[in-house]
């Protein structure tokens, strides 16, 4: 697949998917593909060519008088508009634009005349291609396991808990999978239809703006006349998909659909939804993440005006009230006490001491690497370069706070809300309050930011609400503060790790070794990309009382930070170029040479820079993409970084929108200088510090760098994530950036913690 | 107690307890719903309004001092047949908004700047636009706000340089 740039789906499927060895996933992709025979026969596409059941449930749900669905993925109405369902959820990445184009493209269908809409969260419209590859890349999967058959659902949750994650793969599993191939098949099948209306072969048709076109005669036929016949046609399982010379909006710059309503106010998110006799409510969970609601004396909320109830969870207490300022103030007056389940001595300094220990001391979970290090070591005598790096917990801190509305009534509950998988909510909620999943109806709202946080898996608001509604005879709307959000979160690890390697007399690396300790999730580790003889990666689990989450990135962003610091400082060790070091460690000729070369290029790579300033570089490859990038950075008189400037090189094989992949970019590079320079979510007995964006701040615009170049080179490699790429590289190459300007190197994150002390 | 004050240049009343914050009159009583949550305490930005023409917090101003005064949210920044603000415009051609979330805020924000200041100097944009956005769109809404004060062939420069 890797010399096609435009892989069908019998290639995708049978090409390699394990290009990483991991060590659960095997087990991931076994538990999966028994699932996927019981319910589809073994043909992963299958489904949607053979079950008319699903076919039939997706054109009840979407499809209305005058308009013809296709393989639930598509319909096209008689006034020729098309619209695209998109299974997955926008949450600002541009998803629904791209899946849009590609579908259009192979459609050749007039780009004005196209709708994406938010696809039902139905099982007829679930994703088995996106789950397939999903597994194949370790990453997590969606919502397609909630339907699997109950035998297998058991095994399938329990590996929830060893990885999940729902960004950078919908654009290329489910675009390049599913919404090409089915543009290209209902193409043909309109091409079909037109031929026998108009009594001429179909090799002599042609397509294009939402039209077949007979040149030789000079009739056409348009789409929307010709949908209702070609929706009965047979489709084709394998339609010849366009080749890049050939794209007219993949690869295009096209403007994206959901910004007019995100400018003029009309956008409603989740938190915005409101219903006729709706009441709002707040919570407070357990300070200490597995404590327990203790006692509450209720009356201080009751005596507030406008607070209807106070409701107990088995962890938590909410307030439900008129609107949300009075729940706000009810749940202030109360005084509830909650146990600290067993965690009171959990602190951000013993959870640093205890993985010191563990690695010193403890055997590793998981083992990766090549060639014998240990030999290598011993070889260079006392000559081992090592140095310690620890980075903190990390909030996602999405903009908008959690918030969900739930109705029970009549035997269901209804939900309305934000989450990056409908299914696997619907999913969650059942089980949280002993219902069966057909009596939970979803509907997915705009999302504001998700970054990892609202995949349900870890989103325990979805138990909260559904809690909730069931002991009110109303809807009710629940909605986290920012110091709930805060302070329970599910951190991006607090994690640390020891590197240590020699240098050959040649100044090569002769042997690398990382330690480093983290949650009992090995996976998601960045792939070791330098050519050195002996590698060793070895993973000690420590867990703590948080529920590590995927963090925009996952693990990519702390072995970032570890392996591209390492190898700064073996450059520095071996007196030579940060660049050029690693350039000489990288397969001539490699893409990511290529990348890196780029990089260097432009950003004046060597050019001098005013005094107090330093040019730091990073390169890291995650979710099928290559990211170099290169910071420009000083130090302010407050001892805090200044970010300068900032260069990206991206190699994810093809962009399908560059205007929107560079908005994904530049916001991955400010989210991770972001947490470089400030951010960290501090324990002490067991429970959160940190409270508002007062004392977890978020980058602001001042401290930006004002401009972001961002280069994409196109290759033939099979399509990587645009979401999430753009982070991992950033901090190192601040931190690199900040060596060079000052001498002083930086081990512990974030940054201004380092300024201050 | 029934409190007035005008919203958008419509006359409005509403029964709320004095203490409430002007962003949840405006979101919950008046339907209001794109000034937005996001701290509740003033550090964020994503509830700015303008209120008798300056930029507001809504989340921290209690409502009983917003009496006998003209709030904007926006929702009423567009012209009365529909043509949205400068602003907007550049907003949709710059492509700002990734989640959108803090998006009625920068607005908000950058539209008071470039009434206060005509064509604001980018020290100027540094220190007004303090309203955090965790997708990241900074450079966008510097280049939609330098777009907006007719700045545009300058940031183009800007950028053409920033290539080369
Ligand atoms: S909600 Fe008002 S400033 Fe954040
Ligand atoms: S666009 Fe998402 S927070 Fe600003």
């Amino acid at each position: 697949m890797a010399d096609n740039p435009n892989p069908n789906l019998e290639e995708i499927e049978a090409a390699p998917t394990d290009t990483t060895p991991v060590k659960k996933k095997g087990i991931k992709r076994r538990i999966f593909l028994a699932g996927a025979a019981l319910l589809v026969g073994g043909g992963v596409f299958g489904l949607y060519w053979a079950d008319n059941a699903a076919k039939s449930r997706a054109r009840a749900l979407t499809t209305g008088e005058g308009e013809h669905n296709f393989l639930t993925w598509m319909k096209i109405a008689e006034d020729d508009t098309v619209t695209v369902f998109s299974p997955h959820i926008d949450f600002g990445q541009g998803t629904h634009t791209a899946l849009g184009q590609m579908l259009a493209d192979e459609l050749d269908a007039d780009w004005a005349k196209v709708k994406v809409e938010q696809a039902p969260s139905d099982v007829a419209f679930s994703n088995t291609a996106l789950v397939e590859k999903f597994l194949g890349e370790m990453t997590g999967y969606p919502g397609l396991i909630a339907a699997l058959p109950a035998a297998v659902m058991g095994a399938l949750t329990r590996s929830q808990k060893i990885q999940i994650t729902g960004g950078s793969s919908a654009v290329r599993f489910t675009g390049q999978g599913g919404m090409r191939v089915v543009g290209a098949a209902v193409r043909l099948a309109l091409i079909e239809e037109a031929a026998d209306r108009l009594g001429v072969p179909a090799s002599e048709l042609t397509t294009a703006d939402s039209k077949v076109i007979h040149a030789a005669s000079g009739r056409s036929l348009r789409y929307g006349e010709l949908a209702a016949g070609a929706a009965e046609r047979s489709l084709r399982s394998d339609p010849v998909l366009k080749s890049r010379k050939d794209y007219r909006l993949i690869g295009k710059p096209v403007t994206r659909r959901d910004i007019p309503a995100k400018v003029d106010g009309s956008a409603v998110y989740g938190i915005d939804f409101t219903l006729p006799d709706m009441r709002v409510a707040t919570i407070a969970a357990a300070p200490v993440r597995g404590g327990k609601l203790i006692s509450v004396d209720e009356a201080p909320a009751l005596a507030v005006p406008g607070v209807e109830k106070v409701v107990k969870l088995d962890d938590a207490v909410i307030v439900v009230a008129k609107g949300y300022w009075q729940a706000s103030k009810g749940l202030a007056a109360l005084s509830p006490k909650f146990s600290d389940g067993g965690h009171g001595a959990m602190s951000t300094p013993a959870i640093y001491a205890a993985q010191d220990r563990l690695r010193e001391t403890g055997k590793p979970d998981n083992t990766a690497g090549e060639g014998d290090v240990a030999a290598a070591f011993k070889a260079a005598g006392g000559k081992v370069i090592s140095a310690d790096y620890r980075v903190p917990f990390l909030h996602h801190a999405m903009m908008e706070p959690f918030a969900l509305t739930a109705h029970f009534k009549s035997g269901k509950l209804e939900m309305w809300g934000g989450l990056q998988d409908p299914i696997g909510a619907r999913d969650r909620a059942a089980k949280a309050v002993g219902m069966d999943m057909e009596d939970v109806i979803f509907h997915p709202m705009i999302m504001g930011g998700g970054f990892g946080r609202r995949f349900p898996g870890v989103a325990e608001i979805i138990d909260q609400a559904a809690q909730l509604a069931r002991q009110v005879p109303y809807p009710v709307k629940l909605v986290w503060s920012r110091e709930e959000d805060l302070r329970h979160g599910t951190y991006r690890p607090q994690s640390s790790a020891r590197l240590a390697a020699t240098l050959d007399d040649k100044g090569r690396i002769a042997a690398w070794q990382s330690d480093y300790v983290q949650g009992d999730n090995a996976e998601g580790e960045v792939g070791f990309i330098y050519d050195v003889p002996a590698t060793s990666r070895r993973h000690f689990a420590y867990t703590t009382n948080q529920i590590d989450g995927p963090w925009r990135s996952v693990n990519s962003t702390q072995h970032g930070f570890y392996n591209e610091s390492f190898i700064d400082e073996l450059a520095h060790a071996a007196g030579e170029d940060p660049y050029r070091f690693r350039r000489k460690h990288l397969p001539d000729g490699s893409r990511h040479q290529k990348v890196l070369d780029e990089v260097a290029r432009r950003s004046g790579w060597g050019t001098p820079l005013p005094a107090g300033v330093g040019r730091g570089i990073a390169i890291v490859e995650s979710f099928g993409t290559i990211v170099a990038e290169v910071i420009e950075a000083t130090v302010k008189d407050d001892g805090t970084p200044k970010v300068l400037k900032a260069f990206a090189v991206v190699d994810c094989g093809t962009t399908v929108n560059p205007l929107n992949a560079e908005a994904q970019i530049a916001g991955g590079i400010i989210m991770g200088l972001s947490a470089t320079i400030g951010e960290a979510i501090t324990l002490d007995q067991g429970a959160v510090v940190e409270s508002n964006f007062t004392d977890y701040p978020i980058l602001r615009l001042a401290d930006a760098p004002p401009l972001i170049d961002v280069h994409f080179i196109e290759s033939d490699a099979p399509m990587g994530g645009i979401g999430e790429p753009g982070v991992p590289p950033a901090s190192a190459a601040l931190a690199n950036a900040l060596f060079m300007a000052t001498g002083k190197r930086i081990r512990t994150l974030p940054l201004r913690q380092q300024a201050k002390a | 107690m029934a409190i007035s004050f005008t919203v958008n240049g419509k006359d409005v009343s509403v029964a709320a307890e004095p203490d409430t914050p002007l962003l949840w009159v405006l979101r919950e009583e008046l339907a209001l719903t794109g000034t937005k949550f996001g701290c509740g305490i003033a550090a964020c930005g994503a509830c700015s309004v303008h209120v008798d023409g300056q930029l507001t917090r809504s989340c921290s101003v209690p409502v009983s001092e917003i009496a006998g005064r003209a709030v904007t949210t926006i929702e009423g920044l567009k012209a009365e047949d529909g043509t949205l603000h400068a602003v907007q415009q550049a907003w949709i051609a710059a492509q700002v908004p990734q989640c959108g979330y803090c998006q009625s805020g920068q607005i908000m924000a950058a539209v008071a700047l470039i009434e206060r200041t005509g064509v604001p100097s980018e020290a100027q944009i540094d220190e007004a636009m303090t309203n955090i956005c965790r997708c990241g769109t900074y450079p966008r809404i510097r280049k939609a706000i330098l777009a907006a004060t007719g700045r545009a062939a300058r940031a183009a420069a800007a950028s053409a340089q920033g290539e080369a």
